[in-house]
C-alpha cells in the first residue's frame, strides 16, 4: 500500500522544466512541445511533421536536433542555437539570429532523442541530400538507404542513376535497386539480381541471400544464391584472417613499445626495473600536459610530446639510477624491492598532484577512424600509426646502439665491464645514460599508449609483466628478439582470442613462455659472449 | 644545561599530548562519529575518491543545520587503499577505535564482502552505494545501489521495446558481471530468445585491446537481426572499448551498447563524440531535470570548487543512504546502531530525480530505472524512465534463489527466507 502512494507520489512530482516553448509560430510550437517531452514515440511522428512542413528553415531544425545544437530557453521558451563556451553556452535565437547572452548549461532545455529517432531524422536528411552537388554526400545519402533497405527506394532512386555520372555514387545505386530486385516476383529478375549482387561484401547483400538461398520457392534462384553465397563466404574468411593478423601485429608493437625501454634497462644493463611502468606513465602524463598547453592543436601537440616525454622519463631514469640504482648494482633483489618501491612513490605522486582519476587525452583527427578497405576489413588508423612508429622507434634505437659512440660504450660496459673501463670508458656515466635512454624510450611508449589506453596513475602496471616477458621471452640482451618475440606473442595472442577468448589466451600464451623457457632459459636470441654467461 | 632544555622540552611535548588526548575525549563526548571508508589510493580511488567528497560535504550540510540530536557529526576518514583484506582490517579499526555509529562505503563487490562479517560481528551498519549483483541481504548492511532488477533487467526491457533480437553480454572477468549475466541470459532464454542469438564473452580487468572483440561484435550484429551490447564492462577497460568501437565505425544505431558500469565520472576521460547513442542504465542522471538536483549539483561545485566536478548515480545513493540513516537516528532518537537498524526500514526520502526512496524490510531501497543515451558533452538524455522499483535481494530468474525473501522486519528477521520450505537458512550471502 504504501508503494502504491510512492508511485502515485512520484508520477506527481513536477519536472523543474514545464515544456514552455514560444517561437510566434504555433506550428512550430506545438512540433516542439512534443519534442522536449518525454514520450518518445510521438516524437517520430512531431519530426515527420517538421520535415513535411514547409518551414524555410526545416533541414537547419532537424540538423540542429540531431547535433544537439538546437536547445529551447527553459525561461522564455525560446529556440536557440547553444553553443559551447568555456563553462557556458552561448545562446543565440534560431529565428531571428539575435544573440541572447550566456547560459548555464541547466538554463538551457535539450532535444532528448533516440537512436530510432536518431535514424528518423537521418533518413530525412538523406534523402534530402540524394540531389546534393557533392558526390560525397550522396554516395553517404545512398549509403543510408542501404541501411535500411525499403521497396520505396527504388522509385527514388532509378531516376537518379541514369543521370549519376560519379562511379562509385553509380554501384551504390545499383546495389540499392538490385536488392529491391531480389524480392521480386519473377525468378528471371531474381537471377539477374543475385548476379549482380554476387561479389558484393555489404551485409545486406549478404543478409538477403542467406534468405534466399534458405527458402527460395525456385531451385535455380535457390542454387544461384548458394553459390554466390559460397564465394562471399570464402573471401570473407580470407578478409577475417587479414584482419586478425592486423590485430595481432598491432598488439604486438605496443608490447614491443612497451618493452624496448627495458630491453635496455634489463636487457643489457640487467637491472630489475620494476619502475619501468610508470616511467612510461610519466611519458603518457606528459602528452596529457602538453595537449594542455596546445589545446587547440592536438595533432601537433602530440608529435611535440614525443621529444618531450623523451626527456621527462629520461631525466627521471637517470635520477632514479644515480640516486638508487647505483647503490644497488649486483644485489637484484634489492634493487627489485626499491625501484618496486619508486614505482608507488611515481603512482602516488602522480595521484596526488594530476588526479586520481583518468586524464583525458585527445586523439587528433588522422588518429581517429578507420581505413575502410570493403565492407568487410576495416583497419583503424591508430592502429596503423602505432605500428610504423613502433618500428621507427626500433629503428632509431637500433642506430643509436650500432652507430653511436654512445652505442658502442654501452655495449662495450654490458659485454665486459672491466675491459671496458680499463680502455678508458667511465662506466658510471655510461650506467647512468643507458638508465636514462632505455626511461626515455619507455617515455615514448607512454606516448603512443596514451592514444590507445586510459591515461592515469595505474597505467604503468597494466604493461610490467607483459614488458618483462616480451624481454625475457625474446632473449635478455638482445634487440631483435624483443622486436620478433613482441610481435610474435602479439599475433599469436590474436589468432588464440577468437577461439579460446581474452582472458584464455593470456593465460595460454603465458603457459608458452613458461615453457618455453624452461627448454631455452636464455630466450629466442640468446646473447652470446662472455657477459652471458654470468 | 643542555640536557635540562631537552627534559624541558620533553615535558612540554608530553603535556601536549596529554591535553590534545584530553580535548579529542572532550570532542568524542558531543560528536557523533561517521566512519567514511573508501580507497583513496590504488585502482579504486579513481571512483571512490568522489564518495568520500560526497559525504564530507553531506556531513558538512548536516552539521551547518545545526547537526544530529543536537551533536555534531565527525567525519572519519580512512584509507584501504583498493585492498580487499585491508577494507576489514579499517572497518575494525573505525568501529573499535574510533567508535563510529555508522560507515559509509566500499565500492566493489569484494571489499563489501571483505567487510561484511565484521559490521556483522561488532552491530554497526555499513550504507553500501553502487550497484551489484544481489544475491545477498544482511541485517547490518544497507543496500542503496541498484540490485539487478533495477538496473539490468529494465534496461534489457528498454532494448526489447526497441526491436534488439540479438544480444552481447560482455563483461569484465568477476564477480557482478558473471552473476548478473547469468541471471540476464536466463532471463532472455525466458522471454524466446534462443542460446545461438546470445554470446556472453569476459575480458581481463583493465583490458585495453579490444580489436578481436569490437570485430567478433560486429560480425555477430552483420546478421539482419538488430543486435545490442549489454555490457559489464568495468571501470578503466571501457573507454579503450568505446574508442575502439568508434574507430571500426561501429554507431549506436547500428549496434547500440548499454552499460551499467558507465557514468558521467567514467566519461569524463574521453571524447564522447563517437559515442553518442550509447546507453547506460542507471538510477540517477546528472541530466535529471528536478528541483532537488539543480540544488544538489550547485552544492556540489560549491564543495569542491570545481564547475567540472560531474555527479553521479553512486553519489545519489550516498545522498539517500546519508539521510535515511539521519532519520533514522531521529526516529530512534539515539544513535545506538542496533536501535537505528531496526528503524531504519520504511524510512522515506526524497531522492534527487524528483521521487522518493523507501527503505524496504529487505535492507534494499526503492529506486527509479532510467536509460540515458551518452551526448557529445559527456552527459546523458534521458530517453526512458520508470516508476519506482523495489530493490530484490534475491534474483526470481536464478534456479538457487528463486523462492528465497529478505524480511528483517520482527518476528520474522530473516535475510535469506525459503518461501517453499518455510525455513530461515541463516546463509545472508
Amino acid at each position: 500500500m504504501t508503494l502504491r502512494i510512492l508511485l502515485l507520489l512520484c508520477l506527481l512530482t513536477p519536472s523543474a522544466y514545464a515544456g514552455r516553448v514560444d517561437t510566434g509560430d504555433p506550428r512550430l510550437d506545438a512540433i516542439f512541445r512534443i519534442l522536449t517531452g518525454n514520450h518518445f514515440a510521438d516524437k517520430a511522428e512531431a519530426l515527420a511533421k517538421l520535415a513535411a512542413s514547409p518551414h524555410p528553415k526545416r533541414y537547419e531544425l532537424l540538423e540542429g536536433v540531431l547535433s544537439g545544437r538546437l536547445r529551447v530557453l527553459k525561461k522564455s521558451g525560446r529556440l536557440v542555437w547553444a553553443t559551447k563556451k568555456g563553462h557556458k553556452y552561448l545562446a543565440t535565437d534560431v529565428l531571428s539570429g539575435e544573440p541572447l547572452g550566456e547560459f548555464k548549461r541547466r538554463k538551457l532545455k535539450k532535444i532528448a532523442i533516440n537512436n530510432r529517432l536518431r535514424r528518423v531524422i537521418r533518413g530525412i536528411l538523406a534523402t534530402r541530400d540524394l540531389d546534393s552537388g557533392d558526390p560525397a554526400r550522396r554516395l553517404k545519402s545512398v549509403q543510408a538507404l542501404l541501411a535500411n533497405p525499403s521497396p520505396a527506394q527504388a522509385t527514388l532512386l532509378a531516376p537518379r542513376l541514369e543521370k549519376e555520372t560519379d562511379p562509385a555514387v553509380r554501384e551504390a545505386m545499383q546495389l540499392v535497386l538490385a536488392l529491391g530486385r531480389l524480392a521480386s516476383d519473377a525468378p528471371r529478375v531474381r537471377l539477374q539480381a543475385i548476379a549482380m549482387v554476387g561479389d558484393s561484401l555489404q551485409p545486406v547483400a549478404r543478409q538477403a541471400l542467406v534468405r534466399l538461398a534458405a527458402s527460395d520457392p525456385d531451385p535455380r534462384v535457390k542454387q544461384a544464391a548458394q553459390d554466390a553465397l559460397g564465394k562471399i563466404e570464402d573471401r570473407v574468411k580470407l578478409f577475417a584472417q587479414i584482419e586478425t593478423l592486423f590485430f595481432g601485429l598491432s598488439l604486438g608493437s605496443v608490447l614491443v613499445l612497451a618493452a624496448i625501454g627495458l630491453a635496455i634497462t634489463f636487457g643489457v644493463m640487467g637491472v630489475i626495473n620494476m619502475a619501468h611502468g610508470e616511467l612510461i606513465m610519466l611519458g603518457a602524463y606528459t602528452t596529457y600536459l602538453i595537449q594542455r598547453l596546445l589545446p587547440e592543436t592536438t595533432g601537433l601537440a602530440l608529435l611535440l610530446a614525443i621529444p618531450a616525454a623523451f626527456m621527462v622519463s629520461g631525466v627521471v631514469g637517470i635520477a632514479i639510477e644515480r640516486g638508487v640504482i647505483r647503490f644497488l648494482y649486483g644485489r637484484p633483489l634489492e634493487t627489485l624491492l626499491a625501484t618496486f618501491g619508486i614505482s608507488l612513490i611515481l603512482q602516488q605522486t602522480a595521484r596526488t598532484l594530476i588526479s586520481p582519476q583518468n586524464v583525458p587525452v585527445a586523439n587528433p583527427g588522422f588518429m581517429s577512424g578507420s581505413w575502410q578497405v570493403n565492407p568487410v576489413l576495416s583497419l583503424t588508423y591508430n592502429r596503423m600509426y602505432i605500428i610504423l612508429f613502433c618500428l621507427l622507434v626500433f629503428a632509431g634505437l637500433f642506430l643509436v646502439l650500432k652507430r653511436t659512440r654512445l652505442g658502442l660504450q654501452v655495449r662495450a660496459v654490458s659485454q665486459n665491464r672491466a675491459m671496458a673501463r680499463a680502455m678508458g670508458v667511465h662506466s658510471a656515466r655510461v650506467d647512468a645514460l643507458t638508465f636514462g635512454l632505455g626511461s626515455g624510450i619507455a617515455g615514448i611508449a607512454g606516448v603512443a599508449l596514451s592514444q590507445l589506453t586510459n591515461v592515469g596513475p595505474n597505467l604503468g602496471q597494466a604493461y610490467i609483466v607483459d614488458s618483462f616477458m616480451v624481454v625475457v621471452f625474446g632473449g635478455v640482451g638482445n634487440l631483435w628478439g624483443t622486436l620478433i618475440g613482441g610481435l610474435g606473442l602479439g599475433v599469436a595472442n590474436k589468432f588464440l582470442e577468437p577461439w579460446a577468448g581474452a582472458v584464455m589466451a593470456k593465460i595460454l600464451i603465458l603457459v608458452f613462455v613458461i615453457l618455453f623457457i624452461q627448454k631455452r632459459p636464455r630466450g629466442l636470441f640468446p646473447q652470446k659472449g662472455r657477459a652471458a654467461e654470468g | 644545561m643542555h640536557r635540562s632544555i631537552t627534559l624541558r622540552r620533553l615535558g612540554l611535548a608530553l603535556t601536549t599530548v596529554a591535553t590534545l588526548a584530553i580535548t579529542a575525549a572532550a570532542q568524542a563526548a558531543d560528536t557523533i562519529k561517521v566512519g567514511i571508508l573508501h580507497s583513496l589510493s590504488g585502482t579504486m580511488a579513481i571512483s571512490e575518491t568522489t564518495l568520500k567528497d560526497t559525504l564530507l560535504m553531506l556531513i558538512d550540510e548536516q552539521n551547518k543545520k545545526g547537526g544530529l540530536l543536537g551533536k555534531k557529526l565527525e567525519p572519519v576518514v580512512v584509507d584501504p587503499a583498493s585492498n580487499w583484506p585491508l577494507f576489514a582490517e579499517k572497518a575494525r579499526e573505525l568501529i573499535s577505535k574510533d567508535g563510529v555509529t555508522a560507515i559509509f562505503g566500499c565500492w566493489t563487490s569484494v571489499s563489501r564482502k571483505s567487510v561484511l562479517p565484521v559490521v556483522e560481528e561488532l552491530k554497526v551498519p555499513l550504507f553500501y552505494p553502487v550497484q551489484y549483483e544481489g544475491e545477498e541481504s544482511s541485517h547490518y548492511v544497507f543496500y542503496t545501489g541498484a540490485a539487478p532488477n533495477q538496473q539490468a533487467i529494465p534496461a534489457v526491457d528498454y532494448l526489447m521495446g526497441q526491436g534488439v533480437k540479438r544480444w552481447v553480454l560482455e563483461g569484465t572477468d568477476y564477480v557482478y558481471p558473471r552473476t548478473t549475466n547469468k541471471i540476464l541470459e536466463a532471463y532472455l532464454k525466458s522471454k524466446g530468445f534462443s542460446a545461438k542469438d546470445i554470446i556472453v564473452n569476459y575480458t581481463p580487468f583493465g583490458f585495453s585491446d579490444w580489436q578481436s572483440e569490437v570485430a567478433r561484435i560486429k560480425k555477430f550484429g552483420s546478421h539482419g537481426k538488430k543486435t545490442a551490447v549489454v555490457s559489464t564492462i568495468n571501470g578503466d577497460a571501457n573507454v579503450p572499448f568505446y574508442k575502439e568501437l568508434g574507430n571500426q565505425g561501429i554507431s549506436a544505431e547500428d549496434i547500440p551498447v548499454i552499460a551499467f558500469s558507465v557514468g558521467e565520472e567514467e566519461l569524463s576521460g574521453i571524447d564522447t563524440k563517437p559515442l553518442v547513442g550509447h546507453l547506460a542504465a542507471w538510477n540517477y542522471f546528472e541530466s535529471v531535470d528536478a528541483e532537488a538536483n539543480d540544488e544538489f549539483i550547485e552544492k556540489w561545485h560549491k564543495f569542491v570548487k570545481n564547475d567540472d566536478r560531474v555527479t553521479n548515480d553512486p553519489m545519489e545513493a550516498h545522498y539517500i543512504g546519508f539521510n535515511m540513516w539521519i532519520k533514522a537516528v531521529e526516529k530512534a532518537g539515539t544513535t545506538d546502531p542496533e536501535k537505528v537498524v531496526d528503524a531504519m526500514i520504511g524510512v522515506t526520502v526524497p531522492n534527487l530525480s524528483g521521487g522518493y526512496a523507501a527503505m524496504m524490510p529487505n535492507h534494499h531501497i526503492t529506486k527509479p530505472v532510467l536509460i540515458g543515451e551518452i551526448q557529445d558533452d559527456g552527459q546523458f538524455d534521458i530517453v526512458y524512465r520508470t516508476p519506482e522499483v523495489v530493490g530484490d535481494a534475491w534474483s526470481d530468474y536464478l534456479p538457487g534463489s528463486r523462492d528465497l525473501i529478505a524480511d528483517w522486519r520482527k518476528p520474522l528477521s530473516c535475510g535469506n527466507y525459503n518461501v517453499k520450505t518455510g525455513k530461515c537458512s541463516g546463509q545472508n550471502y
